[in-house]
């Protein structure tokens, strides 16, 4: 990217769930407020800005992230995901987020999206994970509702069935559904 | 139960209707609402002190910067705002924004109004803000002091209220018991902390003089009327709405009443709506702290631990203002302070100090945490003392299963329970034995484990009116009496036949919707997906009370009863609107599966929807004595709860569940590490109507207790300074440290609510501290012990008092002897080539100094000993600007100077003083020696505690290393010195 201007706003072009996007940021805009505000993406939220509790997290070229603590103006040509992007389709759950709703794995659902992201990305790259490792991920997020045994239930059910080691819930398990299908 | 119904969804952990939105990031939170164009952006400036006057504000370099419309102080909104009344008649003038006088550290002093809120930001730097400090009292006990510093001239003293009680006949219960003992409890302050701060967006209407405030304001809407009267316009002039979605309350998302006075009022100023949304630090600086309380509790029993009596003391701590609802925090357990005990006799004082700090209000558990922890540490200790077990004890004491409906000695009237029964079932099915031989094994090993047990009985649905026993009878009789707890819930049918529920129970994330929809399709027969929730409040058009909202775990037994009632109401109106078409009584009618059907003759049907649309398109066929068959609004009140009475009885809560815990810790004697072996929690909530969300009401109730047990404290220091704001020094639980936990539970349903549930949202933040501080008791056999109990505390009182030697090498850090004191203190020296009188010279040189104190800018010359210099300095991530003020003094030349200077900036403010020495050495140079002592406070102690002792020593060290490299010197270690600059990230 060209030197940036303090004074001046910046286009930056990107790619956001799978579709290129673009916003106009000063260079100190972080990039939850371009993604809420620039670009209406409000499901990633907002919890502390300064990186502890994990609200924020989205995905940074397949990496988890937060995006409180990233710049706006440092994104330019990369792929970006963020919880809108998780699902199939509108008003469909992929697996994992389904398993979520079968375990009341959510009360306020303000931390959720992060921590979908974070468990959507582990994963991906470890689809057979141990409860201990689960505890790590989720350790990475603050939940002040559920006291997270329900998330751990739901995220080793989702590990399952997206091995195809328990019920399949047809759709969902053809989609794969955390959108790296 | 006034009514049993037949059901088909109430009972079922059915799928939430409210989580395919909140999972695919459609939520609708109040930042996700959008704003009207031409929206303007706020940003507080808050007080970097706890106790200070405000001599000057200069907004003019905020003014000047563009994008910034305005700031808006105190006296700007002197004359369109008001107080905040308390529940208290005190002459505390309770502002939402400091105008002459500030009083905790984070109290507004400036509202910067700008395009964006980046803006804002920038602006809220440039103001600057004159103090002149006063002396902050932090500690309850001391404000009580008779030469205590007073928060409130106009009352005089920090003591706000002060009451007596006595039931029974507590003196002769005293003076015949063979045994008495007393606990006293420092219950430190937490918060809720939920992960969504508070927000809103504030529009003043000029032409008809109201404010339209969109809120995630979670109720009791009492404080819409503290609100409106704060704004000076009637309440139907103050239109609160709330958004559909909110991001977790706990209580706490009351407390953002204030800010909606203060954004609603600037905005007003600046003519154009106004939007905040409160950042991190902020939320826990200055949203809603618990109360911190001081409680001596003393029991009378017999040999057997039986207790006849029990004596209560409790200071209370409100902080700076007595804010609206408080002091409920006090009187909300008042009629439940003999916890699930059958104790007759019971003397009462308490009493309500202000401090300079934040003030408080509704954090859930609400007094309960406050009551519970030295009920429950006394009748563990009552064990101890009589060598007996204290499940024996506990059970010895228990209200008897037959005595329900049961009229506690201080006027609560329990509803229904079994405890006797629950104890066994938990002792059963949680497998008390089998741990008692755990913790007999691991003793046998010489390993530090305990058990500890809580009884506790969880009042919901407060009576509006218990905070009337503050007053006195008198006073009390002159007000008028206060009581009940309206809830109410409307229901609609539109003309194709579906329903639409709406109530006002602004849900924090409780899943509310989907238990309205269960309750209200299992009245009507019909599918849940036909039954529609709406939640979002408004003021204006809803039907709201001043006990609406969402507080005291009201909910299930209130609001989930209220709208079980209007739909049996609704109910009877369509069955004979159906009776009239199909010519059968209305009695024989039964609503089932989208159906109204004959219960005789089965063929005798109409669709629901049919004859719920009746009223809409053929009014004519309703008959005369209907009334209306659209829509139902019930108001329920529970007639148990009533007023205080002239003895001061108060029937405080309408539920009383019943909690029964146990737990096994071990503790690691080395690291203090508290290790929970197993934790088993029984609850008695009445009926279940949806058992997934009470085992997540009580998942995560455990969790936060086990933050409030363990990691969480907001913490002051001895001047008042805020020292955890941040989530790396508040710290939460994560789902690495809690526990797996046995939930178990028995069900007593009320008779007094009309489903029979009782709450359960907040037993757990009363009864799981207590448990576990009793656990580290027995495994550590001390009596003495309070929250948090964080490995530190336990090492120590695990090693008795005898610290390990630190690693060779090292120093062992001085420690101060006062609890709360943050001074730093460092020394050190450097060499330099230079002659003692050249480095004299230089540190009298404004160039000299310029180019040596790190990060100055340019250093201005008062007198010879006096400098002032603009300096940037940062510690970690955080970079800011001061404004430094040095002098000298007991000059002593070329040998010895006082060095004296504050900092003063937008990220917080510092003093110190250090003693130079210069001494001759060999070949004609100079060894520079220091001592200093040094304090910061504001942004900086709240968010960099944690660093500021290492950071400091590197600033300081910086300037003699720098006036070393300038005098020609370069012995002191300097590349050392870098080193850990680059490593604290602090720039040059």
């Amino acid at each position: 990217m060209s030197r940036l201007d303090a004074k001046r706003r910046h286009i930056v072009s990107f790619t956001l769930n799978g579709a290129p996007a673009e916003v106009e940021v000063e260079p100190r805009m972080l990039l939850t407020d371009a993604l809420r505000y620039g670009l209406g993406f409000t499901g990633t939220h907002v919890g502390c800005e300064h990186g502890v509790c994990g609200a924020c997290t989205i995905s940074i070229d397949g990496a988890p992230a937060r995006a409180c603590l990233t710049l706006a103006v440092a994104i330019e040509g990369a792929e970006i995901r963020t919880v809108e992007g998780l699902g199939p389709a509108p008003g469909r759950l992929g697996v994992l987020q389904a398993a979520f709703r079968r375990h009341h794995a959510l009360q306020c659902g303000f931390c959720t999206a992060g921590i979908l992201m974070s468990l959507d990305a582990h994963l991906f790259r470890h689809p057979d994970p141990s409860r201990e490792e689960i505890t790590e991920v989720i350790g990475g997020h603050l939940c002040r509702c559920t006291g997270y045994a329900p998330i751990i239930a739901a995220a080793l059910e989702a590990a399952a069935e997206m091995r195809g080691d328990t019920r399949g819930t047809g759709e969902a398990k053809t989609s794969r559904t955390d959108g790296h299908a | 139960m006034l009514s049993i119904e037949p059901m088909g969804h109430v009972g079922l952990s059915i799928e939430r209707v409210e989580d395919a939105a909140l999972l695919t990031g459609r939520g609708r939170y109040v930042d996700d609402l959008g704003t009207p164009p031409g929206t303007l952006h706020a940003a507080i400036l808050r007080s970097p002190h706890a106790h200070a006057d405000i001599v000057a504000i200069d907004k003019s370099a905020a003014l000047a910067l563009p994008g910034v419309i305005a700031v808006v102080t105190g006296a700007d909104i002197q004359d369109i705002t008001t107080g905040l009344v308390p529940a208290v008649r005190a002459k505390v003038d309770a502002r939402v924004i400091g105008t002459d006088r500030v009083r905790y550290v984070g109290e507004p002093v400036a509202v910067v109004i700008a395009r964006d809120r980046y803006l804002a930001e920038d602006g809220a730097e440039l103001v600057e803000v004159e103090y002149r400090l006063r002396p902050a009292v932090v500690d309850p006990e001391a404000s009580l002091a008779a030469d205590a510093h007073v928060l409130h001239e106009g009352v005089g003293a920090n003591l706000v209220s002060e009451r007596s009680f006595r039931y029974g006949d507590p003196e002769t219960a005293f003076q015949q018991a063979p045994h008495q003992l007393s606990v006293t409890v420092h219950y430190p302050r937490n918060t809720g902390s939920p992960i969504e701060t508070y927000g809103l967006v504030a529009t003043y209407e000029p032409t008809d003089g109201s404010y339209d405030v969109l809120a995630n304001f979670q109720g009791p809407f009492s404080i819409h009327t503290v609100m409106a009267r704060a704004l000076k316009v009637p309440g139907n002039r103050l239109r609160i709405r709330t958004p559909p979605d909110s991001g977790g309350s706990f209580g706490v998302k009351q407390g953002v009443a204030p800010y909606a006075v203060l954004i609603a009022a600037a905005s007003r100023l600046v003519g154009r709506p106004v939007k905040w949304v409160e950042d991190r630090l902020e939320h826990l600086a200055a949203s809603v702290s618990a109360t911190n309380r001081v409680t001596t509790l003393k029991a009378a029993f017999d040999d057997e631990g039986v207790v006849t009596a029990l004596d209560w003391d409790q200071l209370e701590d409100c902080g700076a203002y007595l804010r609206a609802p408080e002091p409920a925090t006090l009187y909300r357990m008042h009629g439940n302070l003999t916890g699930a005990y059958a104790i007759r006799n019971v003397a009462i004082r308490n009493r309500v100090v202000l401090t300079n700090k934040t003030p408080t209000g509704l954090v859930r558990g609400f007094g309960g945490p406050q009551v519970y922890f030295p009920l429950e540490r006394l009748m563990h200790r009552i064990a101890v003392m009589l060598k007996r077990d204290p499940f024996e004890v506990i059970r010895k004491n228990l209200i008897p299963a037959d005595a329900f409906p049961y009229r506690t000695a201080t006027g609560a009237l329990y509803d229904s329970g079994n405890y006797q029964e629950a104890l066994a079932v938990a002792a059963r099915d949680g497998g008390l034995d089998e741990l008692k031989r755990r913790r007999d094994a691991a003793r046998a090993e010489g390993r530090l484990y305990g058990i500890g047990y809580t009884a506790a009985v969880e009042p919901s649905v407060s009576n509006m009116g218990y905070i009337t026993t503050v007053l006195t009878p008198e006073e009390r009789a002159k007000a008028g009496p206060k009581n009940g707890a309206q809830a109410t819930a409307s229901i609609t049918i539109d003309p194709v036949g579906s329903v639409t529920v709406q109530v006002a129970s602004t849900p924090q994330g409780q899943g509310h919707r989907t238990v309205l929809a269960q309750v209200v399709a299992d009245a009507l027969g019909l599918e849940m997906s036909l039954v529609r929730v709406v939640t979002e409040l408004d003021t204006a058009k809803d039907a709201w009370s001043i006990a609406s909202g969402n507080y005291s775990s009201r909910f299930a037994a209130a609001v989930a009863g209220a709208a079980q009632l209007a739909a049996v109401k609704l109910r009877g109106r369509l069955a004979r609107i159906a009776a009239a078409q199909l010519n059968v009584v209305a009695d024989d009618l039964v609503f089932a599966e989208g159906r109204v059907t004959s219960r005789h003759n089965p063929d005798v049907s109409l669709p629901f929807a049919r004859v719920a649309a009746t009223s809409h398109w053929s009014p004519g066929l309703v008959p005369e004595d209907v009334e209306g068959g659209i829509r139902e609004t019930v108001f329920w009140t529970p007639p148990e709860l009533t007023a205080p009475d002239e003895a001061d009885g108060i029937n405080s809560s309408l539920c009383h569940g019943f909690i029964f815990d146990f737990c096994g810790v071990e503790i690691d004697p080395v690291t203090g590490k508290l290790g929970i072996d197993r934790y088993v929690t029984m609850h008695d909530c009445g009926r279940i109507l949806h058992p997934g969300m009470v085992e997540g009401q009580v998942r995560g109730g455990f969790a936060q207790a086990l933050g409030a047990a363990v990691y969480e404290e907001l913490s002051y220091g001895q001047d008042g300074a805020f020292l955890s704001g941040t989530l790396a020094d508040y710290l939460l639980p994560t789902a690495t440290e809690v526990p797996e936990l046995t939930v178990l539970h028995v069900e007593s349903p009320s008779p007094f609510t009309p489903l029979g549930a009782k709450g359960v949202g907040e037993g757990n933040c009363m009864s799981t501290p207590v448990c576990l501080a009793n656990a580290v008791a027995d495994a550590l056999g001390i009596e003495a012990i309070d929250l948090p109990l964080t490995p530190a505390k336990i090492a120590a009182l695990a090693a008795a008092g005898d610290e390990p030697a630190p690693p060779p090498g090292h120093d062992k850090p001085k420690a101060s002897t006062k609890p709360g004191d943050r001074t730093m203190r460092g020394e050190g020296k450097a060499e330099v080539a230079a002659p003692p009188e050249k480095v004299w010279a230089m540190l009298l040189d404004p160039d000299v100094l310029a180019s040596v104190i790190p990060g100055a800018h340019g250093v201005k010359k008062l007198s010879d000993t006096h400098f002032k210099a603009d300096v940037t300095l940062g510690v970690g991530p955080v970079k800011g600007r001061y404004k430094a003020d040095v002098e000298l003094t007991d000059l002593d030349a070329p040998r010895a100077a006082t060095l004296s200077g504050t900092v003063t900036g937008g990220l917080g403010n510092g003093g110190g003083n250090g003693r130079i020495t210069l001494e001759p050495i060999e070949g004609g140079g100079t060894r520079i020696g220091y001592t200093y002592e040094a304090h910061v406070g504001g942004k900086a102690a709240a968010v960099g505690g944690r660093l500021l002792d290492g950071a400091s020593r590197v600033i300081i060290g910086g300037f003699f290393s720098a006036l070393a490299r300038k005098a020609g010197g370069g012995r002191g270690g300097p590349g050392f010195l870098k080193r850990i600059f680059a490593m604290l990230g602090i720039g040059r």
